[in-house]
């Protein structure tokens, strides 16, 4: 291939591209895009089904302190909560007293002792309700019923997990609570603790720490258990948008708290089971990628081809008047760049100014996240790039096809 | 050595299957720089075939064929494509234009493979249309332009390079008369130039024009005759 094989290329697929029917050309395009979508969002989707960083806004915050292995609680919590507070870019904190019981649904109409009992276990947590929306918007999460007010005395908040209403399961390891939803009264048990309470509202954010616990106004929870210290079991801080978390985590660190607590980054304190979880659906994304480059390469070859075919006689006649291989070959790489190129910029427009801002704003309500749609920039870069490489191949292939024919039964129609 | 084409006892058949059609059974030809050839015979007697084999559009099954001094058969594809390309000129009986271009992007298109600057290509293809009589239609499609002007457009482009041969195949056998006409007048033009030229035909009335006449019957040439007015 050589400048004049590139020129004489270039000016034949412009002219060509140029003439082509313009229900052709916006046929072919379309293909082009529906194949870079479904390259692109796919994955997008896939990843960002489990990319939503729920985790950090719904539960652990920016930066999370729990107690030390040996410990049941954290030391010097207030301390630490004072510290944090004082960060720079600390929006707020808030600090969460924890303990295991369980709630009663029907201990009322429960005569005898064999009559089965409608309860289920989880961890009861006493918050201070303005921290606590501060820090994960909690009472945006209330599916039923309303959020919690300083001052709430017998109410709780009662994650969906809890509630067979919203989680159908009841086998004999995870009991769910049946006919109970926002406004039934039922039996809070802590030890050999019990007291009557309502269930002021129902939380469901679809983060299992959060869908599978009991919420109440913290100092309720330390007058029922006699717990005057104020050493809590867990602080959540929440950061300024852009805020760096790593240097909150550093100055709660170099202040010595690390030897009271454990302090982690959102990221490091995620479970193991969703990093698995990102990662699996991570690679099935690409799997799935995959299959559409693969189907992308062959649409882009059937498209060059049967067009390079319905030109047999012209490429014979280029041919005949001399026109090397090479740079009718060119041509049709040049088309289906061209092609491809317009696919890929509509794609592009459609992924990051459609599609994005939208699902940023309303989010895919899958049944165990809120599915945003994760297409970073680089991602999305190497996809274009392996997409008009396998472009430039199946663009390639099938015009060489064509063109290595005899040149005059091309131009004859033998 | 003064004959641009020296051709000797070429064959060419075509297989099929087993069946072996032999369509030029050993032809042999020469023609001086300058003479102006009509190739006649009946329908099937091999003329295009022949002509094929001298445009080097195909390649002959046995024989030599040596054009413009080159021994045309032992070349590689890629210089026969180049040769081709700077040194013949060939008018189909079709046209073979390529309907995405224009009249002048038609003929301009070899010369921009030969690596011609682009204001002299444009500039002999300009003048090349000029001659044919079509500078009026020279940015038209050329899937838009008539019969007798798509094959003044073929004829502009077989010639803008200034060829060493002009080989025609029925260049009028689609035209109506006064195309027809039209076309006979330019090659009788470009023949006075100099322009050597072989061209198939049917028409006997063009043994006036041109110096000698060629008949082929079943693959084999049964006279030559030199034609009486030149
Ligand atoms: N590719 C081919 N395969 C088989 N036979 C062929 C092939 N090309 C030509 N022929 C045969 O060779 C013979 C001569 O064909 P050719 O086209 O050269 O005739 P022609 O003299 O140009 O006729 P016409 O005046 O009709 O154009 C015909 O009988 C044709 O069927
Ligand atoms: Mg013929």
């Amino acid at each position: 291939m050589n400048r004049i094989d590139i020129k004489v290329g270039t000016f034949l697929a412009l002219r060509q591209v140029r003439h082509a029917s313009f229900l052709t050309t916006a046929l072919i395009i379309s293909v082009m895009t529906l194949t870079f979508l479904n390259l692109v969002v796919v994955n997008g989707i896939l990843v960002g089904l489990v990319k939503t960083n729920a985790n950090n806004k719904f539960y652990s915050g920016d930066v999370i302190v729990s107690p030390l292995r040996e410990k049941s609680f954290i030391e010097r919590s207030a301390d630490i909560v004072r510290m944090a507070e004082a960060q720079n870019g600390v929006v707020a904190v808030s600090a969460r007293y924890i303990e295991s019981g369980r709630l009663e649904a029907n201990y009322k109409t429960r005569l005898r002792q064999t009559d089965l009992i409608n309860d289920a276990g989880g961890q009861i947590v006493g918050i201070n309700p303005d921290d606590e929306d501060m820090v994960t918007q909690l009472s945006s999460k209330i599916i039923e019923g309303s959020y919690l007010e300083e001052g709430d005395y017998d109410q709780i908040l009662v994650g969906s997990d809890l509630l067979f209403k919203y989680a159908q399961i009841d086998s004999p390891g995870v009991k769910t609570l049946r006919d109970t939803e926002a406004g039934s009264k039922v039996r809070l048990v802590i030890g050999d603790i019990e007291r009557e309470v309502t269930i002021k509202g129902v939380v469901k954010a679809k983060v299992g720490e959060v869908d599978s616990r009991i919420f109440m106004i913290d100092n309720q929870l330390r007058s029922l258990i006699n717990r005057f210290d104020y050493n809590v079991d867990e602080i959540s801080i929440r950061l300024e948008p852009g805020a760096d978390a790593s240097v909150v985590k550093q100055a709660l660190i170099d202040a010595g708290f690390d030897k009271k607590a454990k302090v982690l980054l959102a990221d490091e304190a995620k479970p193991k089971f969703l990093q698995d979880v990102e990662k699996t659906f991570g690679l099935m994304g690409n799997l799935i990628g995959s299959i559409g480059l693969v189907v992308a390469s062959i649409t882009i070859f059937i498209v060059i081809f049967v067009n390079a075919l319905t030109r047999r006689k012209f490429i014979g006649i280029l041919k005949g008047i001399g026109i090397s291989s090479r740079a009718i070959e060119f041509s049709y790489v040049i088309q289906s760049l061209f092609y491809a190129g317009c696919g890929t910029l509509i794609g592009l427009f459609v992924v990051y100014g459609i599609l994005k801002p939208y699902i940023d704003v309303n989010p895919i309500n899958f049944p165990f996240s809120d599915g945003i749609l994760f297409v970073p920039i680089s991602g999305t870069m190497l996809r274009v790039l392996t997409l008009m490489i396998t472009t430039i191949i199946a663009g390639y292939l099938p015009a060489k096809l064509i063109v290595r024919q005899n040149t005059l039964n091309a131009i004859l129609g033998r | 050595m003064s004959n641009i084409i020296e051709v000797t006892n070429i064959t060419k058949s075509f297989k099929d299957g087993d069946r072996v059609t032999e369509v030029l059974k050993g032809v042999s030809f020469s023609v001086p720089k300058g003479q102006f050839v009509a190739i006649m015979g009946r329908s099937g007697a091999g003329k295009s075939t022949f002509l094929y084999q001298l445009g080097l559009l195909d390649h002959p099954t046995s024989g030599e064929l040596m054009l413009d001094g080159v021994d045309i058969l032992k070349l590689k594809s890629e210089e026969r494509t180049r040769f081709r390309l700077e040194r013949l000129g060939y008018v189909f009986q079709d046209y073979a234009l390529l309907p995405d271009l224009t009249a002048i992007e038609n003929v301009v298109l070899p010369l921009l493979m030969q690596n011609v600057p682009d204001d002299i290509a444009y500039e002999k293809s300009k003048q090349a249309l000029m001659r044919v009589g079509l500078e009026k239609r020279m940015y038209s499609l050329s899937n838009k332009l008539s019969g007798g002007e798509q094959q003044r457009v073929s004829i502009a482009r077989s010639i803008a390079h200034d060829p060493k041969i002009l080989f025609a195949d029925e260049p009028t056998a689609n035209l109506d008369s006064e195309s027809s006409e039209n076309v006979i007048s330019i090659f009788k033009e470009l023949h006075k130039q100099g322009q050597t030229i072989v061209m198939v035909t049917h028409e006997a009335d063009y043994g006036k024009i041109t110096d000698r006449t060629v008949l082929l019957a079943d693959g084999v040439i049964i006279e030559d005759t030199i034609n009486a007015h030149s």
